[in-house]
């Protein structure tokens, strides 16, 4: 019997419990957002009747939409620069302004987010007096300021997957006569591209989450979601808002268990693979 | 032989202009906007758009050079100021312990779990980072409030007779940073542990060594890098912190970001919230060099 139950070690124990610490308080939100009282902390029978609220608020869906497209392109952009100082970083050796370069792709990562958006705002107010742009801050202004800290973070998760293939590949490939950038794009690319998938990814939600930049350099005209949720939280709690956290949620769990399903299924392939290989 | 000099040159070119796009955008818009907060840190503050006064004029054929240190002055001499640098640190150097204490031994199971569950428990781990960070934060505020669900709970058990204060306090903005911080923490540990060499660790055992001792000895020591990162990861952002001691905090809780935004968006003064701004990145020098020196040291690896 002893054999059997085996008494869980601390490490355990204590992995259980920080678990429950992430997931209790999203928990009570999600069950909350059912709860038929505006006051969120009593009970008052179950209910869907705030997400027909929630549905039904305009300045919210707007502001999801001005997020999303925001998130998109800075996504997208960030993924393109943040690739490119990634491989400029591991495969071009040294060259002059490599320290400058690598201390500017980590440090957005630990800079509090008050004093990257105090700068940025500076920045964007100058340029408008020496040259004109932005004439109005708002959604470019926005754009602008999240590629900049999420290319940081693309080029963190694509440089540690640079830094893991195999390079003999590429040099193969240049040693048969092919151009530099056209043995990246049929080499490199397609060996790297679950990172640039991951980096996208990152990026996308490291940029609908941001409040502190976005409050910094937005304009009047362009309010992005976390801003409308932080005006409404700031008042209290709101069941709505509730509605809205269980939606982000199930939208995080639900990509989270295809991504874990997709690499799931690539180690189940590769073991077999390998059986295989051994096996003849 | 000409094709191919002209086809190096355009490599060379070609080189030089890769390097050149991101080297730009970031000395652009992450660089050159250090600077300016500098520059507005020294000008005075002024009532026209943008609120602040020019450094540098020019009129009847003179130049005249306008460096302001009254902010700086100014911050040294209200105790408000000091008094919220210093809650800041202290705060996210409690948090960051807390965070170390509790995150330690959750990376160390997870890096002695199988390769299945090693997947799925970092999934598990970072899930929650990726959902809204906002959102976390506001959800402690359901629990902790005075009709939250924690007081309601104990005040049914018969527990306490009336609620306990714990929204607006000092453990309120702790609890809610390390809530909010504790995957940043757990990653690069996990990372690091993943790592360590079993054989190291089974050779200590066999020799003799207690569990113990051959945590101390061996498995502290080989991750030190993961708890510097963790614990810059966690320390850095929290100092600088906004939404957690806005919404989690009270009165008594004095926190540098909170300040920097006030004086921003309520007062309008921005030469004062740069001389803030500046002056926070200077404590935070030795950390963010140290989270540097790392990150290349594990880049370059």
């Amino acid at each position: 019997m002893r054999l059997l139950y085996r008494r869980p070690d601390f490490t355990t124990v204590m992995l259980v419990l920080g678990l429950l610490f992430l997931y209790l308080p999203m928990g009570v939100l999600v069950v909350y957002s059912f709860n038929e009282s505006q006051l969120v902390t009593v009970w008052a029978g179950f209910s869907p009747k705030w997400y027909g609220e929630l549905f039904a608020d305009r300045q919210i869906l707007s502001a999801v939409w001005t997020s999303l497209r925001i998130a998109f392109l800075a996504a997208s952009m960030a993924v393109c620069l943040g690739t490119v100082a990634a491989f400029v970083m591991t495969r071009f050796g040294k060259f002059r302004g490599k320290t400058a370069l690598s201390s500017m792709v980590t440090a957005p990562l630990v800079m509090p987010e008050v004093i990257t958006g105090l700068s940025l705002l500076l920045l964007f107010v100058q340029m408008a007096q020496l040259i004109g742009w932005p004439t109005d801050r708002g959604m470019a202004t926005i754009w602008i300021a999240h590629t900049t800290f999420c290319s940081a973070y693309v080029a963190v998760v694509v440089a540690a997957r640079l830094r893991e293939i195999d390079r003999s590949i590429e040099e193969a490939a240049m040693d048969l006569g092919s151009p530099p950038l056209k043995t990246f794009f049929t080499v490199t690319l397609p060996v790297i591209s679950p990172a640039l998938a991951a980096g996208w990814l990152l990026a996308f939600t490291l940029s609908l989450d941001d409040l502190v930049i976005a409050s910094f350099v937005s304009g009047p005209g362009a309010n992005t979601l976390p801003m409308v949720v932080f005006s409404s939280v700031r008042m209290g709690v709101s069941p709505k808002i509730n509605a809205l956290a269980t939606l982000i949620i199930l939208a995080v769990s639900v990509a989270t268990l295809i991504a874990w399903w997709l690499m799931h299924r690539k180690e189940k392939k590769r073991r077999l693979a390998l059986q295989e290989a051994e096996s003849q | 032989m000409q094709p191919i000099k002209t086809w190096l040159k355009r490599l060379k070119l070609g080189r030089r202009a890769v390097i050149a796009l991101p080297l730009v955008w970031l000395t652009l818009f992450f660089l050159m906007p250090f600077a300016l907060v500098l520059k507005i840190s020294l000008s005075e503050a002024a009532i026209s758009i943008p609120p602040y006064g020019p450094l540098v004029e020019y009129a009847d054929q003179t130049l005249q050079v306008f460096l302001n240190l009254g902010n700086y002055l100014f911050l040294l001499s209200d105790s408000l100021y000091i008094a919220a640098y210093w809650g800041s640190i202290k705060t996210a150097f409690v948090a960051t312990l807390a965070c170390l204490l509790l995150g330690y031994p959750m990376a160390y199971a997870m890096a002695r779990a199988s390769a299945r569950w090693q997947l799925i428990l970092l999934l598990l781990v970072m899930l929650p980072s990726w959902t809204s960070f906002l959102i976390r934060v506001y959800a402690w505020m359901g629990i902790l409030s005075n009709s939250g669900l924690i007081n309601n709970t104990l005040l049914w058990l018969g527990v306490i007779e009336t609620p306990l204060q714990m929204m607006n306090t000092q453990l309120a903005v702790i609890i809610g940073i390390v809530y909010a911080y504790l995957p940043f923490m757990v990653l690069p540990l996990y990372a690091h542990l993943a790592r360590l060499d079993n054989a190291l660790l089974e050779a200590a055992s066999d020799l003799g060594s207690r569990k113990f001792n051959t945590f101390i000895k061996i498995t502290l020591p080989l991750s030190t890098g993961g708890i510097i990162a963790g614990s810059m990861l966690v320390f850095i952002p929290a100092v600088g912190e906004f939404v957690i001691p806005e919404l989690l905090g009270g009165p008594d809780t004095l926190m540098i970001g909170k300040v920097l935004w006030e004086e921003f968006f309520l007062n309008r003064d921005w030469p004062v919230a740069s001389a803030l701004a500046m002056v926070m990145l200077l404590l935070l020098l030795i950390p963010i060099v140290m989270f540097h020196r790392y990150q290349s040291r594990e880049l370059e690896k």
